[in-house]
């Protein structure tokens, strides 16, 4: 017996798109439901999310950087997943439903890059052809990122309309997988775009806070007071917070203040969707979106390409409305300062992406809205910073 | 005009119907009139003018483009529904934009605005029938058609329920993709054509870019086609674009008749 999914969160959420690709997205839905508790599909899930991904990640007591803060605080490593993020734990669920699906091919979208290589192991892993939209200015600032998808058998296509950022590769993504939607999958990297994907995206990330409910027991006898996550799409939010949703703990989602919170007709100078965005139609969900009076989705803006983007996850959308999540930012500036705290007091590098969420941390110990004890989902490494970085010591 | 009485008319005359669409404001909000009277002076039916979205997920590179030279030359929805008006056509138009603008706009307003401007219908390539209740409520009220899409892919179950509850034409896309012009006629269209099983007339859009294409179109069973890319391409490229929308609008048009 399988259960049906919702299609909505509230009023947000639904399936916006082409006729083309509805039947995809009815099937991708049965596959799913059928799956989903599957015990044959989930040991075979728990193998590669164990010896391929190194799951579980540990839970670490940052003794220091508590110190330096002012509260307790736990990081969540995600960092030390194998391609150093969490974007692995979905590539490999939605690459294993790919693969009993019969699906030849493997399309995607890539902001930071990190979600790209995530596919690109997925794709070598599951032994599916694999290729990635990426902006073109991404792949520029994401050098590193490029070459690693390369190496693993993946074609990265940039992609130059728009911003050259996230959203045009997922408009690129959807019109590729508008052509080619019998053979080939779309593996969505956030908690984003047209039902089913964000549940589907959630649940796979929901890994990282079900391994978090154990640790944090098993460290302190008790949940934590507040987890704090970055937000760009959302998936490494969702993930984390899920598992939490019926419990007694703040959940902080921490979206990218880029360099303010200004907009004008065409651009954000952030990517805070969450807190200032409207809502709207994007990328097939109805969701919060950065867009003007008109309904022009703005060109969102970050030092984090993975915080880049003008839509998030519907889901998000309607626990911010509901008063369920609390939604903050952290500028350009902010994050860089936490991305050298966590390097110095505790020997990590941090993706800047997650820096944002350490930064909303550093800023909000004193104020005590985050109680005792908080995790800080850190979503990725920072390896793949290390370029903007250096040009912003200059 | 109503767009079913205009299928009319052309039935009566044994004809297809020319849908031609471009882009209003592309490549500026003043060409939009000129290029319109091309198109109809050449024989278009229907006229399908796109209201310029920033993020075009069902469009290929040609229409991408044009849409973006439209929003550079600062069309917005606001001046979109002023071009309309000051139009003043004798056929049909119908407005086909992506669902955000709508929705920002409110469907009430959009759908009032529409019919104060003259327009007949409504495409949305990115509003699937299970989103569309409030939207076919309000061009009900405003007697506005909302015109749905049917693909390749479409299975039985949804073709009914799309066939149901759409009016004005079908759209009909012709094959899997993106808007873009090409050469030949897909054997997935022809079966389409075939699938669709309706009293409400039938228009293949999505690749037609000459006359016999759209001559072939019409003799599988098709009742009009739509061209957009090929248009769009001529505004691109820039010279002598009047006469060159005028002259393959006409060529397009003796196809939908069989003159081809
Ligand atoms: C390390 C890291 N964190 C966070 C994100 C943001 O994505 P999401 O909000 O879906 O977790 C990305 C996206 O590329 C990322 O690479």
């Amino acid at each position: 017996m399988t259960l049906k999914l919702e299609p909505k969160f509230g009023k947000y959420g639904g399936q916006f798109v082409p006729e083309v690709l509805m039947p995809a997205l009815v099937e991708l839905t049965e596959y799913y439901e059928k799956y989903k508790d599957d015990a044959v599909f989930n040991d075979e899930l728990d193998h590669y999310l164990r010896d391929f991904a190194g799951r579980p990640s540990p839970l670490y007591y940052a003794k220091r950087l508590s110190r330096e803060y002012g509260v307790k605080i736990y990081l969540k490593r995600e960092d030390l997943v194998h391609g150093g993020a969490h974007k692995l734990n979905n590539t490999l669920g939605q690459g294993l439903l790919a693969k009993y699906m019969g699906k030849k091919r493997i399309i995607a979208e890539t902001g930071a890059g990190q979600h790209g290589t995530a596919c690109a192991m997925a794709g070598a892993a599951f032994d599916i052809k694999t290729e990635v939209y990426m902006g073109a200015r991404d792949t520029v600032r994401q050098r590193m990122n490029v070459y690693r998808m390369e190496l693993m058998g993946t074609k990265v296509i940039p992609v130059k309309s728009g911003s050259e950022t996230l959203k045009d590769a997922i408009n690129e993504a959807m019109r590729d997988w508008v052509a080619n939607v019998e053979t080939t999958h779309y593996m969505i990297g956030s908690v984003v775009g047209p039902h089913p994907f964000p549940t589907v995206v959630r649940d796979f990330q929901s890994v990282i806070g079900k391994e978090v409910r154990t640790q944090i027991l098993e460290k302190e006898g008790r949940f934590p007071d507040s987890i704090v996550a970055c937000t760009g799409g959302g998936s490494n939010a969702m993930g984390i917070f899920h598992p939490f949703i019926e419990e007694d703990v703040d959940l902080f989602a921490v979206e990218a203040g880029g360099s303010g919170m200004k907009t004008t007709e065409k651009e954000a100078l952030h990517s805070a969707t969450l807190s200032t965005g409207e809502d709207g139609i994007l990328h097939g969900m109805r969701t919060k979106v950065l867009q003007n009076k008109y309904g022009q989705i703005l060109e969102s803006s970050s030092i984090a390409a993975g915080l880049d983007y003008a839509g998030v996850g519907p889901e998000l959308a309607y626990l911010a409305d509901i008063g369920r999540l609390r939604t903050c930012n952290s500028m350009d500036n902010e994050a860089l300062l936490a991305f050298h705290d966590l390097c110095r007091f505790e020997g990590i590098i941090p993706a800047l992406e997650s820096s944002h969420a350490v930064a909303y941390v550093k800023k909000a110990a004193a104020s005590g809205e985050l109680g005792d004890i908080v995790v800080i989902n850190i979503s990725g490494r920072g390896d793949k910073d290390l370029e903007t970085v250096m040009g912003m010591r200059k | 005009m109503r767009i079913d009485e205009k299928f009319k008319q052309l039935k009566a005359k044994k004809e297809g119907a020319l849908i031609a669409y471009i882009c209003a404001g592309d490549p500026a909000p003043q060409a939009t009139k000129e290029y319109v009277t091309a198109l109809v002076r050449g024989g278009a039916d229907i006229i399908e003018l796109g209201l310029p979205f920033s993020d075009p997920i069902a469009d290929g590179p040609t229409i991408q483009a044009g849409i973006q030279r439209a929003l550079d030359s600062g069309m917005t929805p606001d001046i979109y529904f002023r071009t309309i008006s000051s139009l003043k056509l004798h056929i049909p138009l119908v407005v086909m934009t992506y669902y955000n603008l709508i929705f920002k706009r409110g469907l009430e307003k959009f759908a009032k605005d529409c019919a104060a401007s003259g327009i007949s219908g409504i495409i949305v390539p990115d509003l699937p029938p299970e989103e569309s209740d409030e939207l076919r409520r309000v061009c009900k009220e405003n007697e506005i058609d909302l015109i749905y899409l049917v693909a390749p892919t479409t299975t039985e179950e949804r073709m009914n329920r799309i066939l149901a509850e759409g009016t004005g034409f079908i759209y009909l896309v012709a094959r899997l993709g993106v808007t873009g012009a090409r050469s030949d006629v897909a054997g997935s269209t022809r079966e389409l054509i075939k699938r669709v099983k309706t009293t409400t007339p039938k228009a293949v859009g999505f690749g037609i870019s000459n006359g016999k294409q759209a001559a072939e179109i019409i003799r599988a069973g098709a009742d009009g086609v739509i061209v957009g890319s090929a248009f769009v391409d001529i505004i691109a490229k820039g010279e002598d674009v009047a006469a060159k929308l005028e002259a393959l609008a006409r060529e397009l048009k003796d196809g939908v008749k069989g003159r081809q």
